[in-house]
Parts: structure tokens; sequence; C-alpha cells
């Protein structure tokens, strides 16, 4: 494998002595000096910046740009209004999961797709290999910097930055040319972490300086630096899906429970759509469920469930949960015995932890 | 970065300390351990009369993100184990020499004992691990 890439954030996280992994081939601080509990706190009491440069985008643009968009999307984008944005799984004809994505629409012809950084390049070969008509497809990603700024703070210090009433823009909106400290960028209110935030994307070259002016008026507002541990763990308090975990090849979105994005019965045919009905008809082997340890153990990706010793699934995402001070987990089980069971029991090592089967989302926010 | 590395305890290339009482040894994580797992929420430890082995497993600390085995410093028997830990692991992280130990043992061959590294060592060698 070739070595790792640093994103324009890299010399930050050394200062801010952040600790450096290699994930999916970018160098990124999985946490930072104040540790990843506290960061977890940090996001849902203050706020925090992350650096979610290794995200791709791909632009989408051209007459028959929407039609290919319903094409590969299982979400319906005609209900998708210009400076909106709508998250939606991508899928492949057997209704295995290519990526979840989130697709902004700038106007009817020109849309910015965010992609996981992991999936990147298979997305856009996958894009590449599904295209047809008027449509200009191109993979930005080297080319743009993100910084996510997430928690109860984020508004107060990004609006010290721009002229932009940021109290306008809903949730799920964006704008795609804001002055940001003198840096052009993209700003939507969006997240991974289950806060209210901001995502603000620039090219490479106003990297330094966004990071620099959104660091310097967030000091008033306790702004600290959060790394990938944290967002795991925010992503699983709010229970959000993580490619990989929740969703897969293997994985449908019905499976994870994601039916308000999945538009079956939307007019133009889309990749998965028989298969997802017929799943839909036919039922599951395998569901998500929340889980909550009744026993101290963590819970973790891969460990089997069991059901009066039989096993039903396994757990796909687990940790303790700072915010809830609890042990949780997403786990996909057998609804036959889950839908009956109030308890089942997690496997970790050579032991069984009884854990209780609770309603999703771990974690909402008070509005 | 500065580990709190202290005398009067032996150091395993694992990142265990250990130190000698008569024919027992009580063993923990050194702060150089704890710093790098990070907030430790689980402990796992072996039940009294467990035979343990020289650098085996035998216990499971784990944190917010990581699981760790801690390997036994030594040949020989479990005759206590650090209960508190199984409510408060994070003791671990805050005083990990003192309230933090995690179990005592009976050693087989107090000479293991002589293989270990003491705190100049242990020293040098944190640094080059740091360096890796």
């Amino acid at each position: 494998m070739s070595e790792a890439k640093k994103t324009p954030f890299y010399e930050k996280h050394v200062a801010l002595e952040g600790k450096i992994v290699d994930y999916s081939g970018w160098f990124l601080p999985v946490q930072y000096s104040r540790g990843l509990v506290e960061e977890v706190h940090d996001t849902r009491k203050r706020a925090t910046i992350f650096d979610v440069s290794h995200m791709g985008e791909v632009s989408v643009e051209g007459k028959d740009a929407e039609t290919f968009l319903q094409k590969i999307l299982v979400n319906d984008i005609s209900r998708l209004k210009d400076n909106a944005i709508m998250y939606s799984p991508v899928c492949y004809p057997d209704g295995g999961v290519v990526d979840d994505i989130l697709i902004y629409r700038i106007s009817g012809d020109n849309f910015f797709l965010v992609v996981n950084a992991a999936n990147t390049d298979k997305d856009y070969a996958w894009f590449q290999e599904n295209v047809f008509g008027d449509v200009k497809l191109q993979n930005l990603s080297p080319e743009y910097a993100q910084v996510a700024l997430q928690g109860p703070n984020s508004e107060a210090i990004l609006q010290q930055l721009t002229d932009t009433p940021l109290g306008e823009m809903k949730n799920y909106h964006f704008l795609p040319s804001v002055n940001v400290a003198g840096v052009d960028c993209i700003v939507s209110r969006t997240g991974y972490t289950g806060e209210d935030g901001f995502e603000v994307y620039c090219k490479n070259d106003g990297a330094s300086k966004l990071w620099d002016a959104v660091w310097e008026a967030g000091q008033k507002y306790e702004l600290n630096p959060a790394g990938l541990g944290s967002r795991d763990v925010l992503r699983l308090e709010a229970s959000m899906p993580l490619y990989g975990h929740e969703l897969s090849k293997e994985l449908t979105p019905l499976q994870a429970r994601l039916d308000r994005f999945v538009a079956l019965d939307k007019e133009v045919e889309f990749n998965g759509q028989a298969a997802l009905k017929k799943q839909k008809a036919d039922g599951m082997d395998r569901m998500l469920y929340g889980l909550e340890m009744l026993e101290r153990g963590v819970p973790r990706e891969g460990y089997p469930v069991k059901s009066g010793g039989q096993e039903i699934g396994w757990v796909s995402s687990g940790s303790f949960s700072p915010t809830l001070d609890k042990f949780i987990a997403m786990a996909f089980l057998d609804p036959e015995f889950a839908d009956q069971a109030e308890e089942v029991e997690l496997m970790i090592r050579t032991r069984s932890y009884r854990a209780k089967i609770t309603k999703l989302p771990f974690y909402r926010r008070k509005k | 970065m500065g580990y709190n590395i202290i005398d009067g305890v032996k150091y395993t290339k694992k990142h265990e300390w250990a130190r000698q009482e008569g024919n027992e040894a009580v063993v923990g994580l050194s702060d150089y351990a704890q710093d790098k797992l990070g907030e430790i929420v689980f402990v796992e430890l072996p039940d009294v009369g467990t035979e343990v082995e020289a650098g085996k497993g035998s216990a499971v600390i784990e944190s917010v993100k990581a699981v760790a085995d801690l390997y036994a410093p030594a040949d020989g028997t479990i005759t206590e184990v650090n209960e508190a830990l199984l409510d408060q692991p994070e003791v671990i992280n805050s005083d990990p020499y003192g309230e933090g130990w995690v179990y005592k043992m009976e050693l087989k061959d107090e000479s293991q004992m002589d293989e270990l590294m003491d705190k100049p060592a242990y020293e040098k060698f944190v640094v080059e691990e740091d360096e890796k």
C-alpha cells in the first residue's frame, strides 16, 4: 500500500498534539490531548473542530444529472430543492450498498456529492459505469479540504467569520459560495455527531487560513479539536450508520432501518429497486437493533449476540457512551428472536454478558 | 512526552510493572501504557488461583477504543485481584502504580524478576518505542 496522505491540516494536528493514525489512507488524529471522552463532552456541550478532509467530493453536472442520480440513488432526488441536501444510500442491483452519500443540489443540473473516504475511488468508478446522456462527472476530492464544526456553539463561532446570516440556514441546507474569513467556502448545516453544526469545504490553498480563523474565533466559545475516535462514538450515540459497519455490500439500507431514505415507489427505476421491494415483502433475517449492556462490558464490532444460547446476530458498532454513561451497541439481529426478547446475551471473549434491546437513536439532541 | 516512570518496580517490554514483595509480585500497567490506551472503561480480572505464564495474557484492559491484554511479568499463581477496578477501571489512568494495581501473584521463580527492566532501562525503552 502506498504511503498515507496528509490533509492540508496535518501540521495543525501535530501542533495540537493529535495522536496521528493511518485511517483509510489518510494521516488523521484519532484523538488529541484532552482524550476521546472529553472530546465527546466538548462536542455535546460546547463546540469541536474536526478535520474531515478525507471525505470525497464528486461533482455531477449536465442536463441529465438529475435523471442519472435518480437511477443510482435509492432516495428520491426529485424532491430536493436548490441549496438543500439529501442523504441517500447508493445500491447495487442486488440491494447491497455501494456507499451512503450526501447530495447537495446547487441547481437542477449541478450537484455536489460527498462520499466516504474509503469508498471514493470505488464510488467514482461505479458512477462512471452507470453514467449516461449529458452528465459530466468530476472527482474533486483531491482539491477540497473540509472541516466540521460541531456542537451548540458552532453557529456563534462561524458567524464571527462571515456576513452571511447563518441563523437563516436550516438543517441539511447549504450555500455554495460563502466568504468565511476571506476564503471562498461551501457551508452546510450538517454533521455526523447528532449536534447542531456546520461542515465547511474549501479548496486546499485556503485551508490553513480557514482553520486558523475558525480556531481563533472559537477561543472565547471554548472550541476544542476532536478526532476520529470521538467522531465514531458521537455518531454511534446518535445512531448514524457507518459504511463497513451498518451498511455494506452484504447489508441493505432496509436491514439498517433506513426506510425513510429508500423511495421504493420512486417513478424512475433505480439500482436495487426490485431487490429491495422483494426484501421488504419477504422480510429479513437480520435487522438493526440497539443494545444497552446490563452488565459492565464493552461491546465491540463482530461480537456474537445470542438468545437462549442460540446465535441470532452480531454487533456492528459498539462502545462506551460518555454522554449516556452506558455501554451501547448497534447489532444486526434476527427479528424473529429480537422482537420477542427484551434481553439478549452478548459474547465478549469467553463469557456472555446481559444486554437489553433498546430503541434507536440512543441519543437525540434537545432542540 | 513525559511519562511517569517510577523507582522500586520492574518493567516488561509490554509495559506492565511488577513490584516484588517477598515471594509475591504486585502487577499493574505502566503510565506509558495507560496513556497509550486512553480512558480505561473495563477490566477483566483473572480468578484467584489461576496459574499465569510469563509473557502470556493474564487480564484484559479495555479503553474506549482498544482492547489490551495485560501480560504476566513472570510465571506464578494469582493470589489477589484488585476488585475495586471492576467499578472504577479509570483508576488505572489516574494512579497506575498505586490504586490502579491489577493483581498480586506468587512467583514461581523469583529470578525471573531480574530479567525485567529497571527504571533507567525502561526509560530508554519507552523513548525507543515512541520513535517507532
